[in-house]
Parts: C-alpha cells; sequence; structure tokens
C-alpha cells in the first residue's frame, strides 16, 4: 500500500490532476452546471486538442533537455504555407506535405543550430519565433489568403462526430498521436535514450547513446506536431490568420511544467503536458462562463504554473523521502 | 603478441599513443600492456594524462597516432559503443547513471532488450528488464529494495554497485573506473576497493583510476604511474612504496 502511495506521490502528473479535478467541480459549481454541459463541452473539446498537440511535442522535447519557443510561430507558418501553395493551384495532399516537411526543416534547424554550435534552444528557438512569424506574414502577402473549404477534406479534421456531435474529428487525431507518443517515450528503446539523454546528459554519452540525434529528433517532432495542430485549427476556422499561435509557445511550456515535465529535463510524462494544456483551456473557459473578467486568464494560468510545480517538487520529494519496508 | 608468442597475450596492449587536445600535448608516446585478470592502479596528478589515456580506451576520444590492441587484435573504436562492444566497460565517478530513471532501466541504457523491433528501433520488454536487474545486483552483493527504485534515491557507493553489476551483466573483459571512490563514505569506499579485488579474483581486468593512492595500494596488484603524458613508474604493488609513487608524481 505505501509502496503504489510512494510510486504514485512521484507521478509528475498528480499535483495537476489534483488541480484539475479540483477546478472542474469549482467551475462547475460557479457556472451553475453549464461548464459540463454538452453545449460547452463541444466548444470546449473542440479547441482542445489544438493546444494539447503543441503540448505533447514541447513535453517530449522538454524531457529529452531541450526547449522550443518557435511553436507558435510553426503554428502559423505551416497551414499558411499550405493555403498559399493551393492559392497557386497545389493539390491538398501535396500542400500539406510541403507544409510538414517545412515544419521537419524548421525542427531538424533549431536542433541542428542548438547542437552544432552548443548554444542554449531558449536561443535558436527565440530566433526561429522571429524568422518562422516574419515567414508567415511575407508569404500571406499581409492579409489571410482565401481557404477554399470544399477543396481541403476539412470534415476529416473538425468534423463533429461522436456521441451526439460532442467533439470533432481533431480530438480523435489529438487522442492517436498523445497516445503514440506516450508510448514511444514511455516502452520504446527511443524512449528509454530520451528520457537518460535529458535526464543526464555525460551519463547517456558515456552509454553510447546517438544523444545529438536522439535530440534533433525531438525537435523534429516538437516542430510537427505544431505545424498539424496549426493546421487543425485552420479546418476548424477556415482561414489561416498571420498572428495565429501569439502566445502559445509560453502556453504550451507551461502546459509541460504545470503537467510535471522539469525545465532541466529528464522528468515529465506526455499525460502530464495533456493534463497541463487541458488545464489552462478549462482556467480559459471556467473563467469565462463564470462571468469573470476574461482580463484575469494570464493571472490564474501564471499563478497556476508556480502553483503546480511548488506542488510537484513538494509532491516528489514526499515520495522520495517516503521509507518503504524491504521485502 | 609479437616478440614474445609464449606469454598470454595481453587484453589490452597499447603502443605509442600520442594525443594532442588543443595544443597540449596530452599524452607523449604512452605503451602499456595489460594482462587478463590484473587489477592495475593508475596514478597521476591532474593533466598527468590519465583521464586522456582512460577516454581512448573507453572510446570518449581517439588517439592521434599509436595503437591498440584487444586480445592481440588491433582495433578501432569510435565510440563507447565501439569499447563496449569489445568488452571494455567504463564506470564513471558520478557519471554513469541517470539518477532520474530507475535500476532496470540504467541498467539496459543504449542496450535495451527488445520485444519486436523495426530498425534498430523496438520496444522494450520490460519484464525481462526487471528480472535480470534484480539477478544481476544480487550477484554483485547489493540488496536492493526494487529495480523499480530511481537511482537517484541510491547512495554514491550503491550506484556504483549497480554501475559494476551492469558491467559483469554484459560480460565485459575490461573494467575500467574512473575515480570511484569520489564523495563516497568510508565505508561505500571500502566497498568499492572490495569489489575491485573480487573482481580480479574472478578474473575480471581492472584499471582503478584514483588521486587516492592508499585506495589504489588497497585494491591493486599493479601501479601505473603517470607524469607529463608519460609513463613515470610501472611495477607490482609489492615492490613500490607510496612514497616513492608520491614522489615520482
Amino acid at each position: 500500500m505505501r509502496r503504489i502511495l510512494k510510486k504514485s506521490l512521484q507521478k509528475p502528473e498528480l499535483a495537476a490532476t489534483l488541480l484539475l479535478v479540483v477546478l472542474i467541480v469549482v467551475f462547475e459549481y460557479t457556472s451553475n452546471g453549464f461548464f459540463l454541459s454538452a453545449a460547452n463541452l463541444r466548444g470546449f473539446l473542440g479547441l482542445m486538442p489544438e493546444t494539447a498537440l503543441v503540448a505533447v511535442g514541447v513535453t517530449l522535447l522538454m524531457i529529452s533537455g531541450e526547449f522550443d519557443l518557435s511553436v507558435g510561430s510553426v503554428f502559423a507558418l505551416m497551414p499558411m504555407t499550405m493555403a498559399v501553395l493551393m492559392v497557386h493551384g497545389w493539390p491538398f495532399l501535396l500542400a500539406m506535405s510541403a507544409g510538414l516537411l517545412l515544419c521537419v526543416v524548421i525542427g531538424f534547424l533549431n536542433g541542428w543550430l542548438t547542437l552544432r554550435f552548443e548554444i542554449p534552444s531558449f536561443i535558436t528557438t527565440l530566433g526561429m519565433l522571429f524568422m518562422a512569424r516574419s515567414l508567415t506574414v511575407v508569404i500571406s502577402g499581409g492579409f489571410p489568403p482565401r481557404f477554399d473549404l470544399n477543396a481541403v477534406p476539412a470534415p476529416l479534421f473538425a468534423a463533429f462526430v461522436g456521441p451526439g456531435g460532442l467533439f470533432r474529428a481533431s480530438l480523435l487525431w489529438f487522442l492517436a498521436i498523445a497516445l503514440l507518443v506516450g508510448f514511444i517515450l514511455g516502452r520504446t528503446n527511443f524512449g528509454n535514450w530520451v528520457r537518460a539523454t535529458g535526464g543526464f546528459l555525460p551519463a547517456a554519452q558515456a552509454m553510447g547513446i546517438p544523444t545529438v540525434r536522439v535530440k534533433i529528433a525531438a525537435f523534429i517532432i516538437c516542430s510537427v506536431l505544431a505545424g498539424f495542430a496549426g493546421m487543425l485549427q485552420v479546418m476548424r476556422l477556415g482561414s489561416p490568420l498571420p498572428s495565429s499561435g501569439e502566445g502559445m509557445e509560453l502556453q504550451a511550456v507551461a502546459a509541460a511544467v504545470i503537467g510535471g515535465t522539469s525545465l532541466w529535463g529528464g522528468i515529465g510524462s506526455i499525460l502530464g503536458g495533456v493534463i497541463g494544456a487541458i488545464l489552462i483551456r478549462v482556467i480559459d473557459n471556467g473563467l469565462v462562463l463564470s462571468q469573470v473578467d476574461g482580463s484575469w486568464f494570464k493571472l490564474a494560468v501564471g499563478a497556476l504554473t508556480i502553483l503546480a510545480v511548488i506542488g510537484n517538487t513538494w509532491l516528489r520529494k514526499r515520495g522520495q523521502a517516503m521509507k518503504v519496508s524491504e521485502h | 603478441m609479437d616478440g614474445n608468442p609464449t606469454a598470454a597475450t595481453p587484453v589490452i596492449s597499447v603502443r605509442d599513443l600520442h594525443k594532442w587536445y588543443s595544443g597540449v600535448h596530452a599524452l607523449r608516446g604512452v605503451s602499456l600492456d595489460i594482462p587478463h585478470g590484473q587489477a592495475l592502479g593508475l596514478v597521476g596528478d591532474n593533466g598527468a594524462g590519465k583521464s586522456t589515456l582512460i577516454s581512448i580506451l573507453s572510446g570518449l576520444h581517439q588517439a592521434d597516432s599509436g595503437e591498440i590492441r584487444v586480445d592481440g587484435d588491433p582495433v578501432r573504436m569510435r565510440g563507447p559503443r565501439d569499447a563496449m562492444n569489445l568488452g571494455i566497460e567504463t564506470i564513471y565517478q558520478y557519471n554513469s547513471m541517470v539518477p532520474t530513471m530507475t535500476i532496470a532501466r540504467n541498467l539496459f541504457i543504449g542496450r535495451e532488450p527488445l520485444k519486436a523491433q523495426v530498425g534498430g528501433f523496438g520496444i522494450l520488454d520490460e519484464r525481462r528488464m526487471r528480472a535480470e536487474s534484480v539477478g544481476a545486483i544480487a550477484d554483485v552483493g547489493l540488496h536492493l529494495r526494487s529495480p523499480d527504485a530511481l537511482v537517484g534515491e541510491l547512495s554514491g557507493g550503491q550506484r556504483q554497485g549497480v554501475a559494476i553489476a551492469r558491467a559483469l551483466y554484459f560480460k565485459s573483459k575490461v573494467l575500467i573506473l574512473d575515480e570511484p571512490t569520489n564523495h563516497l563514505s568510508v565505508k561505500e569506499t571500502a566497498k568499492v576497493i572490495d569489489y575491485v579485488r573480487t573482481l580480479s579474483e574472478q578474473g575480471m581486468t581492472c584499471i582503478f583510476i584514483s588521486h587516492n593512492l592508499q585506495h589504489v595500494f588497497a585494491s591493486c596488484s599493479r601501479i601505473v604511474a603517470m607524469a607529463h603524458g608519460e609513463i613515470v613508474l610501472d611495477k607490482p604493488t609489492g615492490e613500490t612504496s607510496l612514497d616513492e609513487v608520491q614522489n615520482v608524481l
């Protein structure tokens, strides 16, 4: 029993999960029962997959010991690239592939520049944040291109499905991808290398793990997921905006950190990042429903970030200090 | 070996090794034969070249010139993995384990048993990792509560024990211990010294690197001292003394 308690205290996503349950109860009460209604869940579950997918990539990358501030810009650049190419007559699949390929290139550049020149990824990706955003505006020509929703299989990504049309197809995409990334991190040798690389780089190197390639792969996965999430948003809204995804990089980092991911790498879980992202959306949505001035949103997220990290650190220490009897 | 076919082939044989680091001549023609099952103590001051020699033998760096033979065959090691595949395993003072990972995961870093795989990537066989890590750790006389405990929760001595268990599990021929007693309590230091003695009695070749001459004298049968990138003393432990070694350093 104590062993199970000790193990769960050391789970990185514990604090966030507890907070999530508390907040859902509170908002359900303050919104007079509207929070968990089908009408509200429809809206909530339509938005959530986009930020949560970005958080999945950022979490994986942070566990490998690196950082990506360019995800918000990539979130806008990928669908913009796709839309502009389609305006020029490219078919959907080709345009989407080109957009995702661009994400691969950006992720690779983020990783390669960081590792080749031994500079902090904070700097590399901060630079990429500006460059990718600028590119988005440049190729859009200053105003959003017309995006013919009939020429793309938008229903495949944005149609309401599920019982009573409760959620959109994007939720299924998100669940499949999050499960896959979670599986890769938790159950494969590559996941083991990611954790070792972020957990203690010299040991990973000494054991012969190709740490540079592992990190570059994590950068690429992070960028591709951000771009894919951006595409999901455009499928929902119908038009790519040069400004979409602004501020998302910090929300994604906050989600990862709230979910128990360490800023120093090695510690964290995909589930934690997802719960962190859901928490942020719950606060956004719950404050509005509770008729609180929306300007309080960032204050709440900020306080939550600090609170969750303090909670995580405390719980982990309690868990480690806890003695379990020898067999 | 060339020249003396009657003697048993050394497990590691180094000839005229040179290494420059950004203009510094860190190794100046080092030659060394290490027979099977020997516990060799490598001593020297900071910058004497012992770390350089060790990082070359463990595959972290490559020599600029010279030859390395393992069991008589010339080898080229391009990375730590090459050295491990040749049976040379290195334990560093603090960096051979990932503290945020479990014992079972640490034991198999980079050499994970897989249930299914495609092109080198695959699904971990976690049941096997747990079961075999329990066995491997028991083999070195360590009793840990669970293979799922984080390495960060272990004491320094226990960590070295797990690292040694890992080397034994993968049937290494040569164990390089780089300052394994740093930051350890007196009791745990005694334990590590004990490991080295037991291992060489069991036929494992050990290279023990330490600042602490007492630790080396207590565990090794041969002392090699380095200074300024060269070997300045090479004697059986019984034929030298702490004073003599201290004088050449």
